[in-house]
């Protein structure tokens, strides 16, 4: 039999779990995987880590080229995707057509740049966090005019926070403003995000909130000045736009894909033409909560990459659905936060609460009809992942809810069916 | 060979000498009473111990199929052992994110802070072939077993 052609866009973690879930059942197959960015792998969060210079380029990879080598896998770099023709099963690149059998878009997100006022003036000074060539930019602009006394983040969110973390790391003074009422607004609640905005103050950063960037002021082209909705004025050598990602559809926009925000995909991650597949910030699927959307999350680019493989390469695994989940650690305080965490309607779930302003500890768990639905855990994290499992399995924790927040919460403390089933594991009976 | 550490809970009497072997057998002298003797850092278990009350019960990795830890990581710094089926470590990878944290259901990964590294992590004693915990366990309540849930005896 004629081997199977297929076609990877996109060489971030879904683009590179394809590879791995194809490999799990084709052997033989050509793997062909294009990426428009010059570098041949690097894992996206770590960009903090170099701009705050505790990773070195060489140090930014999740897979080496072995990687790519014992998988058989030919890899374009430098490769726009410009094209796809899904008649004929051929890609149009900058370099040349390819013909497919099975296609994968892993083209990940884009950053939402607002429309502020004066900002299509700004030549220089401003700056995304996305990409390893942005922070490059970025770098090279810090450490070339020694003179950037101020750097201001419009977005408290997770890439706000850690292109925070990143400049902390070297020590430049902040000013973070975000619209919401607070930090991580996603997955933090008021206490959280007021024990890390303590901490952020102590270090040179302020954070402005429920507030936005109206006007943007600068002179021959070199930024200067922004000015917030409230008419409060902020000088700044450096401005960083973090508010946001979108799916990045560039590629298929205006073809037969179908898409909402994002891509639509269905459990086996394929859109509704049957040999072209989908995964990670580009897509939209149906999670946790039984709706569809895009969650820009790693682990979610990773399961649904790997899925997407196994299904184009002839296999069956479905794709379950997950929540918004983010562990970030900001001036030395771990902090994982996951799903609902801020309901509005509070009658309707029970809070646990459990906080310690001088140890800047702090957990938080909410339940709905006696089932976790979300959670906060500042510091001490390290079993914050069993009443992550208790939430993804829908485990009802009426009788054991006194325990979850105690200091010494464990496995012990789970209904004994529940421990037995994620202690056994797949295939052994206990 | 995929193998898996079976834990029966029922045996358990905590006497947390699995602990201590697995200390010993991580440490640079293997020697159990030299163990923190010229091992900096200090080898930690790979084991997760809870008592309560007189309920004792000592839990690590399960090697997971599809390891969420292993999906989750931001380095590639967890990553499965082909041949064993093992979920392993490289500590030189490690950037402390917490990403594995947040997803292992088990919560049996320990952190160093100080450090930013996954502290310990079971690696089923790959180096020796054979866990020093069920080896020592004197109440068969961890035992080996293969993928077919058949026990290996050392
Ligand atoms: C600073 C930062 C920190 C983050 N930290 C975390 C974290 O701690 N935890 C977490 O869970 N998530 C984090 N994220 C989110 C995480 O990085 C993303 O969810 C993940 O990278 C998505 O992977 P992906 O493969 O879907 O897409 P992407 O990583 O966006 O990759 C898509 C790739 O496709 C390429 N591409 C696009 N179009 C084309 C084309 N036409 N032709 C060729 N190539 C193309 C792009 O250049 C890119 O290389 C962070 C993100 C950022 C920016
Ligand atoms: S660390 Fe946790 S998630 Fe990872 S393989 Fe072990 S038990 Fe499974
Ligand atoms: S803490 Fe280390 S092992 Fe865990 S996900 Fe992060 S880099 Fe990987």
């Amino acid at each position: 039999m004629k081997n199977k052609r297929y076609i990877i866009v996109g060489n971030s973690i879904a683009g590179v779990s394809c590879i791995e879930g194809i490999r799990k059942i084709d052997k033989n197959g050509e793997i062909c995987v294009f990426s428009d960015e010059e570098y041949f792998n690097y894992s996206r969060p770590l960009i903090s880590y170099y701009l705050a210079g505790s990773l070195k380029e060489n140090q930014l990879n999740f897979k080496d080229k072995q990687f790519y080598k014992s998988n058989k896998v030919k890899l374009f770099l430098n490769t726009k995707c410009e094209k796809i023709d899904f008649k004929r099963k051929i890609l149009y690149t900058k370099s040349g057509n390819f013909e497919f059998d099975y296609l994968f878009l892993g083209t990940g997100g884009k950053p939402i740049i607002p429309k502020i006022k004066g900002i299509e003036n700004v030549k220089e000074g401003i700056f995304t966090f996305m990409k390893l060539k942005d922070v490059k930019k970025l770098k090279k602009y810090i450490e070339k005019e020694k003179k950037v006394k101020n750097v201001t983040i419009l977005g408290g969110g997770l890439i706000g926070l850690k292109c925070a973390e990143g400049l902390l790391g070297r020590n430049i003074p902040l000013v973070i403003v975000e619209l919401a009422d607070r930090l991580l607004p996603n997955t933090f609640d008021f206490i959280a995000s007021e024990i890390i905005e303590n901490k952020l103050k102590e270090k040179n950063c302020e954070i402005i909130k429920k507030n936005t960037i109206e006007k943007i002021i600068s002179k021959d082209g070199i930024l200067k000045e922004v000015i917030l909705k409230d008419g409060k004025k902020i000088k700044t050598d450096i401005l960083i736009i973090a508010v946001g990602v979108y799916p990045n559809t560039e590629l298929i926009e205006g073809t037969e894909i179908e898409k909402n925000k994002g891509i639509i995909v269905d459990e086996f991650m394929r859109t509704n033409i049957n040999f072209v597949f989908a995964g990670g910030d580009v897509c939209e699927s149906k999670e946790f909560d039984n709706n569809r959307s895009v969650i820009a999350i790693w682990p979610r680019a990773s399961r649904q990459g790997k899925i997407a493989g196994i299904n184009m390469a002839g296999g069956e695994k479905k794709y379950e659905g997950m929540f918004l989940m983010n562990s970030v650690e900001l001036i030395g305080i771990p902090t994982i936060s996951f799903g609902i965490t801020n309901p509005e309607n509070e009658k309707e779930y029970e809070i646990l609460k459990k906080i310690d302003y001088e140890k800047k500890i702090y957990k938080k768990i909410v339940i709905k009809e006696n089932k976790i639905v979300g959670g906060i855990f500042l510091r001490d994290i390290e079993r914050a992942g069993i009443i992550i499992g208790l939430t993804k399995n829908k485990v009802d924790v009426q009788v054991i809810k006194k325990s979850l927040i105690n200091d010494k919460f464990g496995l012990l403390y789970l209904p004994e069916n529940y421990r037995k089933h994620i202690v056994k594991g797949e295939g052994i009976e206990v | 060979m995929v193998r898996r550490i079976l834990i029966r809970e029922e045996y358990c009497m905590g006497c947390r000498l699995c602990e201590i072997f697995c200390i010993t057998e991580h440490s640079k002298t293997k020697d159990i009473i030299k163990t923190f003797k010229g091992s900096e850092p200090k080898p930690i278990s790979g084991i997760y111990f809870e008592e309560i009350d007189y309920i004792s019960f000592a839990i690590q990795c399960r090697h997971c199929e599809d390891a969420p830890c292993v999906e989750s990581c931001l380095t590639g710094a967890m990553y499965r052992d082909e041949k064993t089926g093992a979920v392993l470590h490289k500590k030189e990878k490690c950037i402390g994110c917490w990403m594995c944290v947040m997803v292992c259901p088990l919560g049996v990964i320990k952190i160093d802070l100080e450090n930013k590294k996954v502290a310990s992590k079971c690696d089923l004693c790959i180096e020796s072939g054979f866990p020093a915990c069920v080896k020592n366990c004197p109440n068969e309540a961890i035992i080996l077993v293969n993928e077919k849930g058949e026990r290996i005896e050392e």
